[in-house]
């Protein structure tokens, strides 16, 4: 088995990392992949209360990485889903008690064990961030139709290119379609503009996200909202299936995006 | 006319406007003020070769994909005629 690693980024924090890494890891396993995310945002761990596993932490990412308990032992199992582990974040460290190198290693441990790993990166364009691409062989760069979440995201997207790390792949979170009809949000078309990248996920603003989160039962256990079907997408496309974008009840969002493909 | 009329225009043109501009400056790191004195040391020099016009020469940053290129728009003086010898 040869897993492949995913990191999310943004710059920005705030924009949705750690609800999509929960959600489309959740996705893929509900596909029957096996799948270990990974909390990278050390000393900020949030990634275990998203998928609602905090009470089951005995040791963490840098436990395996000091070798304080093996790979398998810090795996946390989620029983809701066949093959779906999470890796938490250390709670009590700093971002400096990894290294990219320790990713590398450990990823390439994990590897052999799961088809996905799935890299929670923490914002900021530091050594968290430098830590959690390191291993990566796609990263999908989240923002918000929104000024600021765009402007970090090029500046990611640009670092990633300097590094190697590119083409990411954009996610476009929090989209309201209303607010765009009226012209007060930046459209789809609008970031791809901006932002000249391949887009693989646009997830609406959805309450249904906060109720998931309320509870540690991410959305695309069900399936039935807009966000958590947008999710199964993104999963659909990581594992190469030509998936349509959705509607948005705007009819022609799906001829425009379309059409502006070469 | 419209936006005249009913207010402003819609915000999501402003933000679409001014991340054009930020973003390039983020990408080149290149200032407004950098590019203007660019642009005087591009006159400075062509000028000591051939005859242009400095009123008239506009430097932009342009955009192609995610890639910059610096355009450079460089009238140059009508001589009329060949020099005499």
């Amino acid at each position: 088995m040869t897993g492949k690693v995913v990191t999310i980024a943004s710059g920005k924090g705030g924009v949705g990392k750690t609800t999509s890494v929960a959600n489309i890891s959740v996705a893929l396993a509900s596909h029957g992949q096996k799948v270990t995310c990974i909390d990278g945002d050390i000393g900020l761990r949030n990634l275990d209360v998203v998928l609602g596993l905090e009470n089951r932490i005995v040791y963490d990412l840098v436990d395996v990485i000091e070798g304080r308990c093996r790979l398998r032992q810090a795996m946390i199992r989620d029983k809701r889903l066949p093959e779906l582990y999470l890796i938490p974040a250390a709670q009590t460290r700093d971002k400096t008690a990894i290294s990219p190198s320790d990713m590398v290693r450990l990823c390439d441990e994990l590897r052999q064990e799961v088809d996905w790993i799935i890299i929670d990166s923490p914002a900021g364009i530091e050594r968290g961030f430098k830590n959690a691409i390191a291993a990566a062989d796609r990263v999908l760069v989240m923002t918000n139709p929104e000024v600021s979440a765009v402007r970090d995201a090029d500046r990611v997207i640009g670092l990633l290119e300097a590094e190697e790390k590119g083409p990411a792949a954009l996610v476009i979170n929090r989209y309201d379609p209303a607010m765009v009809r009226r012209g007060d949000m930046l459209s789809v078309e609008d970031v791809l503009d901006l932002l000249a990248v391949e887009l693989i996920g646009i997830i609406p603003e959805d309450e249904n996200v906060i109720v998931a989160s309320n509870r540690g039962q991410p959305l695309a256990l069900d399936g039935k909202s807009k966000a958590g079907q947008a999710f199964q997408n993104i999963s659909r496309r990581l594992m190469g299936e030509q998936v349509p974008y959705m509607e948005f009840d705007s009819q022609n969002l799906l001829q425009r995006l379309l059409g502006r493909k070469k | 006319m419209m936006s005249f009329l009913f207010g402003r225009k819609k915000s999501a043109n402003s933000a679409k406007e001014r991340l054009q501009l930020v973003l390039i400056h983020d990408r080149t790191d290149l200032s407004p003020a950098e590019l203007d004195s660019l642009k005087d040391d591009l006159i400075e020099t062509i000028s000591r070769h051939i005859d242009i016009d400095p009123t008239a020469v506009t430097i932009t940053v342009a955009q192609d994909g995610r890639s910059q290129r610096l355009v450079a728009d460089i009238p140059l003086r009508n001589v009329g005629r060949r020099r005499g010898h």
